[in-house]
């Protein structure tokens, strides 16, 4: 049904988007958990920091991750020295980007879900000898589950859709960096290509509808196993 | 034995409070705004004192001169918050076991049937939260705190989101606690029938200071105490023992130290230690023994004390052997001459004794 080329489209959007999540989940979880419960300096600086990709254009985003993360980039040559690796070309490359990108609608949601946590609930877990670690652990974090889920899928649709600062970082590479958007577009810049075009934006909807069925369906479950709804 | 004194500054609003617990319940009482909550939390260590010392036999909670400030859960106080607050993504018997599990291995740990059977949890255990009444939510909360093993028990107004009913049915719980563990108690509330019925020691606080604490029939009996103590809710409280089961009349026969007093059957064995309140409004004055009168308790006795009052009823304190308050108009006053050291009988309907204010 599929041809050879789609499904490794597919399958490499799926990589990417499933590591780029994994990522940027525990420090998702951190710098909401900073944003929603810690007063410091710079706070707001840092919740300016989080949200810029929203604002900023993907290309341009990509490009600084090109000055930082490149061969010569001070944290590119500090990657390839020490751990021998090497984002740009990668699929690595494409799941920074895409991490990025997703990252601050990951952490909003987080984040969100994290303020709603009663904290009051927290103070009886500590009065009944529970350290504030162990607090985090059994009633802040599973109580802030629903959030987490939430963000974990859109920040997983948010990657699979991830154009500009892909192309721009980790280059069009077939197999390697051409997720489903980036094959959509090479498909597109060949003359006569409409069709498989079609046929690749076909497989990103429905891809992407699957994803917002699932997202929905998972909250409500979660939510239940929780006890909030 | 617990020995609290502590002095703090939040934003204006002074607190300084001093008072010691030996055991039992104590109740802490006040006007809302008095830092009742506040000083609860300072000693559960929810918040930070600016002086001061607070110690639980030999155990330092806190002590600004020597540096010492133990963590709340370090401190190991049980405490019962007024919106129950269990934790809603764990069953009930997830809740009770929370604290449970983390008991020192040094401290003995409580048996969980014991809690369970004594708050009658077990159809409760699988339930969730938000599945459970307002009353069982906080019987609920009452075992989560035991089970955690604490040297002190803290309630903060557990009763006061509850209907009447709901009260009615928790209050036997609480004074079951004190009798099936040794536990001390320090109970916050704002309601005079509460604390009559459970409290052993009273600690009266406003404006963040303690201005009186001792028995609670001595603290309730006192004149200069009673703005505080409540105008609607004065009485008097007398403590009795069920002395005789009358079946046919369906009457009980209390014995206390100025005589004995007759009330509606109550389901008691003789020699159950009973405490009761018994209102001014509901107590009326004569001069002379009255005869042919459908009221069964009288009593002679000598007036103490006349309060003063704007209204047009005053408040008299009768010695009949124990302190008991009356409430009359200032016209009957006038006319019947009370004053300290008049000879009187005072007349108490026997079903006016709220049923509420037994325990």
């Amino acid at each position: 049904m599929l041809s050879p080329l789609e499904i490794e489209a597919l399958s490499l959007s799926l990589k990417v988007s499933l590591w780029a999540v994994a990522w940027s989940l525990i420090p998702g979880i951190a710098i909401a958990w900073l944003l929603a419960r810690r007063e410091f300096p710079g706070k707001a600086l840092l919740d300016g920091l989080v949200h810029l990709p929203l604002v900023l254009p993907p290309v341009a985003l990509g490009y600084v991750l090109l000055v930082l993360f490149g061969r010569n980039g001070p944290l590119g040559a500090w990657l390839h020295d020490w751990f021998g690796v090497n984002l740009v070309f990668s699929w690595r490359g494409a799941a920074l980007a895409a991490a990025v990108m997703a990252f601050p609608l990951l952490v909003r949601a987080i984040r969100l879900s994290m303020e709603a946590v009663d904290q009051r609930l927290e103070t009886a877990a500590r009065t009944l000898g529970a350290r504030p670690v162990r607090v985090f652990l059994t009633i802040t974090l599973p109580l802030t589950s629903p959030g987490i889920l939430t963000g974990v899928l859109l920040a997983f649709i948010r990657c699979l859709g991830e154009f500009g600062a892909t192309i721009t970082f980790a280059a069009n590479v077939p197999g390697e960096t051409r997720t489903l958007p980036l094959a959509l577009y090479s498909a597109l810049q060949v003359p006569g290509g409409e069709a498989a075009g079609t046929r690749l934006a076909i497989i990103s909807v429905v891809l992407a509808i699957l994803a917002l069925v699932a997202s929905q369906y998972l909250a409500k479950q979660v939510a239940r196993r929780i006890g909030l709804a | 034995m617990l020995e609290l004194d502590l002095t703090t500054n939040i934003g204006g609003f002074k607190i300084s409070a001093a008072f010691q617990v030996e055991s039992g319940i104590a109740a802490l009482f006040g006007p809302s705004g008095a830092g009742k909550t506040t000083l609860i939390n300072m000693l559960a260590g929810l918040q930070r004192p600016d002086r001061g010392r607070i110690a639980i036999d030999d155990t330092v909670l806190f002590d600004s001169a020597h540096g010492i400030d133990l963590a709340p859960e370090q401190r190991r106080l049980g405490y019962v918050f007024q919106e129950s607050r269990l934790f809603p993504h764990m069953t009930v018997a997830g809740n009770l076991y929370y604290g449970r599990r983390l008991i020192p291995k040094n401290i003995a740990s409580v048996d969980f049937d014991t809690v369970v059977d004594l708050l009658a949890l077990s159809p409760l255990l699988d339930r969730r939260p938000k599945t459970l009444s307002g009353g069982e939510r906080q019987r609920v909360a009452i075992g989560r705190a035991l089970l955690a093993a604490p040297r002190l028990l803290l309630m903060d107004e557990p009763l006061a989101n509850l209907d009447a009913p709901r009260r009615a049915e928790i209050l036997p719980f609480i004074e079951n606690l004190r009798r099936e563990f040794d536990l001390s108690i320090v109970y916050v509330s704002h309601n005079m029938d509460e604390i009559v019925r459970l409290a052993d020691q009273l600690v009266v606080m406003t404006d963040g200071a303690v201005v009186a604490q001792g028995p609670v029939d001595e603290i309730t009996a006192r004149l200069d105490l009673r703005s505080l103590t409540g105008r609607w809710d004065a009485g008097a409280v007398l403590s009795t023992t069920v002395a005789e089961q009358d079946d046919r009349d369906a009457l009980t026969r209390l014995s206390f130290q100025g005589g004995e007093l007759w009330l509606p059957r109550l389901d008691l064995a003789i020699g159950t230690p009973l405490r009761l309140r018994v209102r001014a409004r509901d107590v009326s004055l004569a001069l002379t023994p009255p005869r042919d009168i459908s009221v069964l308790n009288v009593f002679a006795g000598e007036v103490v004390e006349v309060g003063e009052d704007d209204g047009p009823q005053v408040d008299v304190l009768i010695d009949i052997g124990s302190p008991l308050w009356a409430r009359i108009t200032k016209r009957s006053q006038r006319e019947l001459g009370i004053a300290p050291g008049r000879k009187v009988h005072a007349m108490i309907k026997a079903m006016a004794v709220d049923r509420n204010g037994l325990s």
